[in-house]
């Protein structure tokens, strides 16, 4: 890639590359603006041409998605970034991977051809791991949740404390045990994007509230994957699959 | 819970894991910072963890840490770790888990280090040290410490008085740290290597009796009656009566930061930092920064250059900043700033002067540094209002030059210009104040005119002066903060009525209160220490912080604490003291002459100005003979900055 990036303000994007990255181990603390900035300094250190937008403050063309909640860990976290010339995505991966800091990483990346990422971007799954917790507690919360119409939840936001039903957005939940560690329970949740988002902290608070579950150590939440849904719910599509045909 | 064993090095994040869904912004305890480095705990013989006694936001970009972290960790048989204040939400849930005060690198218990060393830039950072200590269960006073404890060191520029924390600190080191970290380390590992022998008490000995680092234990202050020392004697054998501060003489042989740490999470400055030159000779009286980094020592444009391509390289910062303490006063800075700029140009990577003065100011230099980014705001410090009493302060700027300056400015484009004033400066009266706000009316004026448009701002800074040691000041009565405060509104009433330009000229001011306890901590000698654990122990934390900051628990603290000895908080602060009077830190030499000094102090009352020793005559302040060093300036004729390899 050019040692010198091109000058940012005259030349107009001409690539749409979408990168699904990871948000991992103890970055996971990291919040969607620590990423912000640790992506840019990023694409600065690996020379990618990186289009900007035009105006007198100009701007990274960078679009970001449905970030993860800080605390929360992620296998598949989007973005989509803007290049002024033409480059092949897995050398932007390669090059981004060697600027990022341990634990955000870019697990693929791709031009993007089609319309809407976002629009692509319908539920999340969710797995969340709890200890110690009987999974008979865990499963019976979770009937209960299902079972109920709606569940209010109270959240607090820079707007104030607000009140939403956490129960509609949730498309799928199951509680499994493992095998080595019968105080420990995973449980999987697919919810749909929306607004007001349903986190996964909002989920056990639906399951607090509809079932009685209390936590005493905060469980560890990661999602898995993001896409569109399919018969199977807690089966997401791979968003890239229609760019890369 | 059962008592697990603890392994000495091992990581302890996951007991800090479950605690970081419940504090804000947990991203600052996580580390894993961009050319941070983790070394496997075996491999090391010594073993320091550094800690800058602020937060995070505030501790990672500092300077002094970054550097000795990396020459440090550049050595393979010594492993460096970094440590933060806390927050208190997190410190409260550390305390009901039993979870320790950890590193950011490797989550290693702090307790496990060989060496705690803490970098206070100011005064303000002394109840975190004692948050820290607590945390990490290592006991607040040094002479409570045993074999199993990290050996506690203070240095920045407040160590150049530690008194007031000496009963916490086993040891002291003053000045530039890069080469007596790596002398601490070796003797150290020569320590080890014989098996300890004595312990930590002979490991202190030996560096005490080297004269580069201060070990209070090892004396005894005596007082008068009246509560005034009488005198500071070494209590062993082969203890010497001073220390001497450390100056790293070649600059260019040490090319640090090689590779900044560049955080995840916000901090306050979030550039590419490169010192250009150490020092400063410009003689402003009130400045402990220009007194005791004497002399001055440039780095070679070639090394600054090297310096910034090596950072840029591996930060991907956007922002370069010139650090020093007066940048503009490099002798080869316009060389420096045009060829940085050349060579950067069409990469948005903007240049920045930080200090500057401004009588060495001028426009082909600020348009370079804003060639390739932003234009940003402009600052100045005139620090005095009146030409008086910047004859007093020996800042020898006339207000015709100052004006002419910021006009140019103006007329060059610049809209908005900040300037720094501190109020209760020795011999000032109501008079030195107000001059304040006809100087920026004036500036406003004459700008207007300059740029031909009514749109231009200026905004008047100002803040209460404390005499620090080691200056000419340090025997001033600093004035009471009620004086301080009446001082400030009376400028306030001025600016707001000057009717044509009151509404351009912004007004920001720190009130008098925090002033006189950074005073106490700044002049105080080892009976303050009881009032910073008693403060402590009441809760007080964050004394850099308006919003965690109590001046009424810090007077009330005071009083009741240092009246067994018959003093209280004024006679630390308000109290002008006299030649023959022993001062606590006179055993501690920064290189100046106290003679030198007390005649700088008396030309200050005379309003006797004295030149930058740069550019004339000598004025034997006493550094460059005692200490061994000389004035390293330029020019070196080197024009051009060399080229990367593309």
């Amino acid at each position: 890639m050019a040692n010198n990036p091109p000058d940012r303000n005259t030349l107009p994007a001409v690539q749409k590359i979408r990168i699904r990255y990871t948000k991992l181990g103890r970055l996971k603390f990291s919040s969607h603006r620590d990423f912000q900035r640790a992506l840019e300094r990023a694409i600065r250190r690996a020379n990618i041409p990186i289009a900007y937008s035009a105006g007198f403050s100009p701007h990274p063309k960078i679009s970001y998605a449905n970030a993860a909640p800080t605390g929360c860990a992620s296998e598949a976290e989007y973005i989509e970034i803007g290049l002024v010339r033409e480059v092949d995505p897995l050398a932007v991966k390669e090059e981004l991977n060697k600027a990022l800091p341990e634990g955000l990483q870019i697990a693929d990346a791709v031009t993007g051809k089609t319309s809407s990422l976002v629009e692509r971007l319908e539920a999340s799954l969710w797995e969340i791991q709890i200890s110690p917790i009987k999974l008979e507690v865990l499963q019976k919360a979770v009937s209960c949740l299902w079972e109920s119409e709606a569940v209010e939840v109270e959240r607090v936001t820079k707007q104030g404390l607000r009140k939403f039903d956490a129960r509609g957005s949730i498309l799928g939940i199951r509680a499994r045990g493992l095998p080595d560690d019968p105080e420990c329970a995973i449980l999987e949740v697919v919810v749909r994007a929306g607004s007001p988002t349903v986190r996964p902290d909002d989920v056990l608070s639906a399951l607090k509230s509809a079932g009685g579950l209390a936590l005493t150590v905060p469980p560890l939440v990661t999602r898995r994957a993001q896409g569109n849904i399919t018969e199977n719910v807690f089966q997401l599509l791979d968003p890239f699959a229609p760019d890369r045909e | 819970m059962e008592a697990k064993l603890k392994i000495a090095g091992e990581s302890i994040f996951s007991e800090l894991e479950k605690l970081l869904p419940f504090v804000n912004k947990p991203v600052q305890y996580v580390g894993g910072e961009l050319n941070s480095v983790r070394k496997e705990w075996d491999e090391a013989i010594v073993r320091w963890c550094l800690m800058y006694p602020d937060a995070y936001e505030v501790g990672l970009p500092n300077q002094g840490v970054q550097i000795l972290y990396e020459v440090l960790n550049e050595q393979p048989d010594i492993l460096a770790e970094r440590t933060y204040a806390v927050w208190q939400d997190l410190e409260q849930l550390m305390r009901e888990n039993q979870v320790e005060q950890f590193t950011v690198d490797s989550h290693r218990r702090v307790s496990d280090f060989d060496f705690f060393g803490i970098s206070f830039s100011t005064e303000l950072g002394y109840t975190n040290l004692l948050t820290a200590l607590d945390l990490a269960r290592i006991p607040m006073h040094a002479k409570a410490r045993s074999e199993e404890h990290p050996i506690v060191i203070a240095g920045g520029h407040a160590a150049f008085n530690p008194e007031p924390i000496a009963q916490f600190i086993d040891a002291a080191v003053l000045g530039d740290g890069e080469e007596v970290v790596l002398a601490i380390s070796a003797v150290a590992k020569e320590h080890k290597n014989e098996g300890s022998p004595g312990g930590r008490e002979e490991l202190l000995r030996r560096l005490a009796v080297s004269g580069n680092v201060y070990v209070p234990n090892f004396y005894d202050v005596q007082y008068f009656e009246d509560g005034r020392i009488k005198k500071v004697n070494p209590n062993k054998p082969g203890i010497p009566y001073r220390v001497s501060k450390h100056t790293l003489m070649d600059l260019d042989n040490w090319p640090y930061p090689k590779a900044p740490l560049v955080p995840l999470a916000e901090t306050v400055h979030e550039r590419a930092s490169v010192e250009i030159f150490r020092g400063c000779t410009r003689g402003c009286r009130f400045c402990q920064a220009g007194m005791i980094t004497r002399p001055v020592r440039e780095r070679s444009i070639t090394t600054v250059a090297t310096v910034v391509e090596n950072m840029i390289k591996t930060s991907g910062f956007d922002e370069v900043g010139l650090l020093s303490l007066s940048s503009a006063d490099h002798s080869e800075i316009a060389e420096i700033t045009k060829g940085l700029a050349d060579k950067y140009e069409g990469t948005s990577t903007s240049l920045s002067l930080p200090s500057t003065r401004v009588d060495a100011f001028n426009i082909d230099l600020a348009n370079e540094l804003s060639r390739n980014g932003r234009r940003s705001g402009l600052t100045f410090a005139p620090e005095g209002g009146s030409e008086r009493i910047r004859k007093v302060i020996n800042k020898m700027v006339t207000e015709e030059d100052l004006i002419r300056t910021i006009t140019t400015a103006y007329a060059n484009g610049w809209r908005q210009v900040k300037l720094y004033f501190m109020c209760g400066l020795p011999t000032e009266t109501d008079e030195d104040v107000l001059q304040i706000a006809k100087m920026a009316g004036e500036v406003i004026r004459q700008g207007r005119k300059a740029a031909g448009r009514k749109d231009i701002r200026t905004t008047v800074s100002i803040g209460g002066f404390v005499p620090k040691p080691h200056t000419p000041f340090q025997w001033a009565a600093q004035l009471s903060w009620q004086e301080t405060d009446r001082r400030l509104m009376k400028l306030k009433d001025q600016i707001k009525s000057d009717r044509e330009c009151g509404k351009a000229i912004g007004f920001r001011y720190h009130d008098g209160r925090p002033g006189i306890i950074e005073g106490l901590l700044s002049r105080g000698d080892r009976r303050v220490g009881e009032v910073i654990e008693e403060v402590w122990r009441r809760g007080q934390r964050f004394d850099g912080w308006h919003e965690h900051f109590s001046y009424d628990l810090w007077e009330e603290v005071s009083n009741q604490v240092l009246a067994k000895y018959g003093i209280d908080l004024n006679w630390f602060t308000t109290r002008e003291r006299s030649f023959e009077e022993v001062l606590p830190w006179d055993h501690l030499d920064s290189g100046l002459d106290r003679g030198w000094l007390w005649q700088d102090w008396q030309d200050a009352v005379n309003e006797a100005e004295v030149e930058d020793c740069r550019w004339t005559a000598c004025y034997d302040c006493g550094v460059c003979p005692t200490m061994g060093t000389d004035i390293q300036i330029g020019p070196t004729g080197v024009k051009t900055l060399p080229l990367s390899v593309v």
